[in-house]
């Protein structure tokens, strides 16, 4: 057999590689040069961050299948990337001091974000089954690491410990998934499964359906999508305040991003048959999570919840497919990433040391001893709510509108609905900052520059999207065009 | 020649022991050995498929699934150690300071 060796477009992968060789430079400071260099990785990070940033933002535009038809850069995966940088940059500021505080400011922290932030990138580019596995591994084994960062804390193990059992769990499914759509049609290659599935019949063919549902076990989870939730408030609410941030955001949107080209390039034609399964799925995602998170009194924990009603309401835009719901789906993820860092944002500055200030009752009489904070941790709780003018409610409008033009109007019902009850929790934390008296004394606001950039930046994210999002609309429709 | 469905049953039935094994054990070493034996089921999935298409996609996947699963195995037990120096037991039923 003689075997071709492909040739090789390294600068396909370029932001990858640079994000990667940067980590693992951050390491090595952080062993030979811990002394004098320890405080400085932070900022190295960030330099990193947005150095990647600008050489996917040179990609937009392009269209190119590399290494065998294994990785695509095209509008959608230059997009979701950028979110991801942003997301990572965000988290970034947000860590610098808390890691300080928390006596966790090694090294590894920030290389390990960096991975995660490359596995990411990889997953939304994935045009193969195997390079999404490989993201999909990549993100998660980091982010069990990052979970437990705080190695002598118990909680802090604990949701490593869940996060870790549950993921790899749900990675086996996922895995046999693959397996079986690889048995069935012969490859592994999302455009070829795409056009085997043209010529072949695919719904009597019961390997394919085996096979989308444990895809659907596989991402469901990474989603955190309802029967598949349970590890998320767990996780979120043990793991580090900034890692929290990071994994409500940055792992879910790279978990949409695979799940939306795995289901609408390479599985169109399994349409009605999966279509209901998602239905059934979105529909309780939103319900439950909704209605659990009013009972929540722990701010971390009812932010759980509430993502995983986010993750519903994304659901939806898979759904709806069409023209718009992969634009609705890209935007959605966007707006949803700077309203809920936004939030945590505000949770990480009240925080303490240990302690960690993350009961909803902590927060009351905030709007008169800390105004501005109160101010913007409304805003991002109205936006989250789909209150106007924030960019939170015109990224769900914009994807009920996708739903009904594609005729799921019972579940853009159903969303509508749960949007009201959502507002319930949202204006709860509203309701505590301005009228009610304080329990007790706030500890003093572990503030820094950094924090304050990253607060700005969430807010006039928050609002300028929401206000002017017309650009970023057309943007966005130019990306959504899967091939 | 043993045909080739016997091998995707095995596949199946190894793949079923894991998962029901994940579900009923209680320690957390033999919850993950569990999930080892389930990425194995994949395995043999994968090569009893690409040995039946006569390509070399499954085999390269497998490659990358063992290496996948070395990585999360040393990830894995470092977290069990973690979790056992600061509360002496590996037994998931006591871990449980977080609920609902």
């Amino acid at each position: 057999m003689e075997i071709v060796i492909p040739p090789f477009d390294l600068k396909s992968i370029s932001p990858i590689i640079i994000i990667t060789v940067f980590a693992i430079i951050i390491l090595a400071i952080d062993v030979f040069f811990k002394k004098t260099l320890r405080d400085a990785l932070g900022y190295f990070a960030i330099l990193v961050v947005a150095v990647t940033g600008m050489v996917v933002g040179t990609q937009l535009g392009e269209t190119v299948y590399s290494f065998s038809n294994m990785f695509v850069v095209d509008n959608f995966s230059v997009f979701f990337s950028l979110i991801f940088l942003v997301s990572t940059g965000i988290v970034i500021l947000l860590s610098i001091r808390y890691t300080k505080q928390e006596g966790i400011n090694n090294g590894e922290y920030y290389t390990l974000i960096l991975f995660a932030t490359m596995g990411m990138m990889l997953m939304a580019g994935g045009a193969d089954l195997l390079t999404i596995f490989l993201g999909l591994e990549i993100m998660s084994i980091s982010l069990y690491v990052l979970a437990g960062f705080r190695r002598d804390c118990v909680r802090s193990n604990e949701a490593s410990l869940k996060y870790f059992l549950l993921g790899a769990f749900a990675t086996c499914f996922l895995l046999y998934g693959i397996a079986m759509l690889y048995g069935a049609t012969g490859t592994t290659n999302i455009k070829e499964i795409a056009s085997f599935l043209a010529n072949n019949p695919s719904l009597s063919n019961p390997m394919i359906v085996t096979a989308t549902s444990l895809l659907v076990i596989g991402f469901g989870f990474k989603v955190a999508c309802v029967p598949f939730h349970k590890w998320t408030p767990d996780v979120y609410e043990g793991a580090p305040t900034a890692i929290t941030a990071f994994m409500s955001v940055g792992p879910k949107v790279a978990a949409f991003a695979a799940f939306a080209r795995v289901f609408l390039v390479a599985l169109p034609d399994v349409g009605q048959k999966w279509s209901v399964i998602l239905w059934v799925l979105a529909a309780l995602t939103m319900t439950v999570g909704n209605l659990v998170a009013i009972a929540q009194t722990n701010i971390k924990r009812m932010l759980a919840y509430s993502s995983i009603a986010h993750a519903g309401y994304a659901l939806m835009a898979i759904i709806a497919g069409g023209d718009f719901g992969p634009a609705s789906l890209i935007f959605y993820m966007l707006a949803y990433t700077f309203m809920n860092l936004g939030a945590f944002a505000v949770v990480i500055i009240l925080g303490r040391k240990g302690e960690e200030n993350a009961n909803i009752e902590d927060y009351s009489g905030l709007g008169y001893k800390h105004p501005i904070l109160a101010v913007s941790m409304c805003i991002f709780m109205f936006s989250l709510a789909g209150i106007p003018p924030f960019v939170g409610f015109i990224g769900k409008f914009y994807i009920f509108s996708a739903a009904i033009k594609n005729g799921f109007i019972i579940l853009a019902i159903i969303g509508v609905v749960n949007c009201v009850i959502a507002v319930f929790y949202y204006l709860r934390v509203t309701v505590v900052m301005y009228m009610k008296k304080p329990v007790r004394e706030f500890a003093p606001l572990s503030l820094s520059p950094f924090i304050i950039i990253a607060l700005i930046i969430t807010v006039w994210g928050t609002i300028h999207l929401g206000i002017f999002p017309g650009k970023i609309i057309a943007l966005v429709q130019n990306s959504s065009l899967l091939y | 020649m043993i045909p080739l469905t016997w091998y995707l049953i095995l596949s199946g039935i190894l793949f079923s022991i894991g998962a029901v094994g994940v579900l009923i054990r209680r320690n957390a070493i033999v919850i993950f050995m569990c999930i080892e034996l389930m990425l194995n089921a994949v395995n043999l999935a994968f090569i009893t498929f690409s040995r039946q298409l006569n390509s070399m996609d499954g085999q390269i996947f497998v490659f990358f699934i063992m290496t996948v699963a070395a990585a999360e195995a040393a990830v894995g037990l470092a977290i069990i150690i973690a979790i056992y120096r600061n509360k002496a037991t590996v037994n998931v039923d006591d871990i449980n300071l977080m609920k609902w």
